[in-house]
């Protein structure tokens, strides 16, 4: 209820000022020429009618919490102390009370008065403070009113809010980045104070004892079995994604007609919209039985849960990412390329193999090592086709297990979360994002190159 | 607009050409009857008919969207490249129908090269853009075979001297003028009768733009070269015969100087003087 109220009262404010903004700086055009278009008084009045009823309920959104328990600090008799469990729980009931949400066990007279003390309490002063925001608003609404003259940069005005704001999302979204590395990092730090760096980065055997009780280290942590899981069914998924993801594209960028082009391509981005969690069952139940099916045939010993079928999976979800990217690389290849070509009389598939793919390469090489970090970070399918066996091994129908098989199952488990068993999967999380960072960088460094040849 | 489209051109190009053909290189006689290009449903070019002389250069110009490209186009076949483009009528080079299904069209492009509007050459080194052709057609079989030939194609086309020491670097690295003088040897080393040239020099300066002419006089000993352009002064500086196209209809053809000098429609005296396009 308060929040539609306060939604409208800022609508109403904003328009308000708006509309005083236009009209007044109109009047004064009349005397000498407007630096800004009426339009950007009528904004710039608008942003300091609203910004401050904003930052009002702000503060109040900041403070609330801290005046609620004030207030409930002195509806508890004297002899419930502060800071001990009983006077946690009597607080929480009476916040429960106050909300409506109802307690366990009986009510005593003086909970049920104080309760509703609280929630009127509460009432009025939020909408004293929504009537302090309006208020602190129209003034600034009117202070700022007469201020308006002609020679006002207005325009310029709103621009810096409009640039500030841009700012500010942007910023956002570093900050994230930022923090989720700190985070990384200190739980990583934590982990190798049980086991040291070396034994993490270089050990060959991955057995952590899950004794939840005790802190120490019991077991080994060596990645290595782990990141030869990763790397064997990343390279899988890529032997299928490249070969048929880069030949799609050319047969949809070279051959294709138009018509059929507009029916495909949608029809292979399809492939991208599926959840990973279906590639995984369809790993699970039926890509693996067949592998298997087909091994028994050729006397083979095919795992059902191996590298193979779990890699194999995942290049068909890597298919349209190769395919689209290269594409768009494809078709950045100048037509007089492709002309220069064929006018000296090569075939078809001479110019393809011998101008466009080459031309469009480091554009591919881009795509690639975009589609590999995708694989190395990708999780559901491995989760359960991989087998999750982290055994140091290359043989690909064998089980294996990957980074993100084993932060799932290191989170997933009821360890203490403060135990090295917990703690490992924020430096396995480290290392797969340093190995992606890189990979990416890489990546996003040849697609630069590569446009700057054609612009 | 009164005039019709086929009378002029007819009577002109039955004049035998006077160019003496020359005694190195087989003969090829380029004749086009009645061709006609649609795009989609767009008709852009309307039964156009000419010989086209031996060792000699013939100009094609007109203004812009006038279907002088799009018909330079069917010598080499390369309106087969674009969607939706029908070629009709008949062109034949040496008596062979150049629309026969017998005919490989990579043959055909092999022997009546192109060189483009804009310099396109492949990102590969110099010596690889020339070698490109003759490794393609199996045209050399040793380096040594491949080395002589990249040379002699660069010297016909006069960038020898300029690029001998950096065989290895990219072409596109090189100016406009010499990129442009790259693609013409890239074309004279596939050992082609016909040059077909699109407006070669509209994005070169002026320098360039006389290199490129020199060397299109030194290459009318050897090969018959179509060339479009739309500067008049250059048709005249480096043509024997002159055609103009108007609205996708030829005009009118015959000896450059009769065309600049004293043309016989009304619609090239207009064009020529700059009263249209």
């Amino acid at each position: 209820m308060t929040s539609v109220l306060i939604a409208a009262l800022a609508l109403i404010l904003m328009g308000v000022a708006y509309q005083q903004g236009v009209s007044r700086s109109r009047a004064l055009s009349g005397a000498s020429r407007l630096h800004s278009r009426p339009q950007y008084h009528g904004a710039f009045l608008a942003l300091w009618a609203t910004v401050p009823l904003l930052l009002v309920l702000l503060i109040w959104v900041v403070t609330s919490g801290m005046i609620q328990d004030w207030y409930i600090a002195r509806q508890l008799p004297a002899d419930i102390l502060p800071g001990t469990t009983d006077y946690a729980s009597a607080a929480s009931r009476l916040r429960n009370i106050a909300s409506g949400f109802g307690v366990a066990g009986e009510v005593a007279a003086w909970e049920t008065e104080a309760g509703e003390g609280l929630a009127r309490f509460m009432t009025i002063l939020r909408l004293s403070i929504v009537a302090l925001g309006a208020l602190v608003g129209i003034a600034c609404l009117l202070v700022m009113r007469a201020r308006l003259s002609p020679r006002l940069r207005a325009r310029n005005h709103v621009e810096t809010v409009i640039k500030t704001v841009l700012i500010f999302c942007s910023v956002v979204a570093i900050l994230t980045t930022i923090g989720i590395v700190l985070s990384l990092v200190t739980e990583t730090i934590r982990f190798f104070t049980y086991v040291s760096p070396v034994d993490f980065f270089f050990g060959t055997v991955w057995n952590p004892g899950y004794s939840t009780t005790s802190n120490e280290a019991s077991g080994s942590y060596g990645m290595l079995p782990l990141l030869v899981g990763t790397i064997m069914i990343s390279a899988i998924a890529m032997l299928v994604a490249l070969p048929v993801g880069l030949m799609s594209a050319i047969w949809l960028t070279q051959y294709a007609s138009p018509r059929l082009r507009n029916v495909i391509k949608p029809v292979i981005e399809v492939l991208a919209g599926i959840p990973t969690i279906v590639y995984g069952f369809f790993a699970l139940v039926t890509v693996g039985p067949a592998l298997a099916g087909f091994g028994e045939m050729i006397g083979l010993d095919i795992n059902a849960t191996s590298a193979l079928t779990a890699g194999i999976v995942m290049g068909i979800m890597i298919i349209p990412f190769i395919s689209s990217l290269s594409d768009d690389i494809i078709r950045q290849v100048p037509r007089a390329m492709r002309d220069g070509s064929l006018g000296l009389g090569a075939t078809k598939s001479e110019t393809i193999r011998m101008v466009i793919v080459p031309a469009a390469l480091p554009g591919i090489v881009g795509a690639i090592l975009l589609a590999v970090s995708r694989a190395i970070g990708e999780t559901m399918i491995v989760v359960l086709a991989a087998g999750n066996a982290p055994i140091l091994r290359f043989d690909p129908t064998e089980p294996v297990s990957t980074f993100t098989v084993t932060i799932v199952t290191a989170l997933t488990g009821d360890a203490d979360f403060a135990s090295p068993q917990s703690l490992v999967a924020f430096a396995l999380g480290l290392t797969l994002f340093v190995i992606t960072l890189m990979l990416n960088i890489g990546a996003l460094a040849i697609v630069r190159k590569y446009r700057e040849q054609y612009e | 607009m009164n005039a019709t489209s086929d009378t002029s051109p007819m009577g002109a190009n039955r004049i035998v050409p006077s160019a003496p053909a020359s005694s190195a290189g087989a003969e090829s006689r380029i004749s086009a009857r009645d061709v006609t290009v649609h795009y989609g449903e767009k008709q852009a070019i309307f039964g156009v008919s000419m010989d086209v002389p031996e060792k000699s250069v013939t100009a094609f110009i007109g203004p812009s969207g006038c279907g002088k490209s799009t018909f330079l186009r069917c010598f080499n076949r390369m309106n087969d490249t674009i969607e939706g483009c029908r070629v009709g009528g008949e062109i034949t080079i040496d008596g062979e129908d150049i629309h026969d299904p017998a005919l490989d069209v990579v043959e055909l492009r092999a022997r009546v090269g192109m060189v483009f509007q804009k310099p396109n050459p492949f990102p590969k080194s110099i010596y690889d853009n020339i070698a490109y052709g003759p490794r393609i057609h199996g045209l050399v079989k040793s380096k040594a075979e491949t080395d002589a030939l990249v040379e002699s194609s660069l010297k016909k086309a006069g960038l020898w001297k300029e690029v001998s020491d950096r065989l290895d670097q990219p072409g596109t690295g090189l100016s406009g003028g010499q990129q442009q003088r790259l693609c013409i040897a890239r074309t004279i080393a596939t050992g082609p009768e016909v040059i077909l040239m699109d407006e070669p020099c509209s994005a070169l300066d002026p320098i360039a733009t006389s290199i490129v002419e020199d060397l299109i006089h030194e290459l009318r000993e050897q090969y018959t070269i179509i060339i479009v352009t739309h500067s008049m002064q250059q048709a005249a500086r480096v043509s024997q015969k002159t055609a103009f196209f108007h609205l996708g209809k030829l005009i009118e053809y015959g000896e450059t100087e009769q065309i600049f000098v004293n043309p016989k429609e009304k619609q090239t005296e207009a064009y020529i003087t700059g009263r249209i396009g």
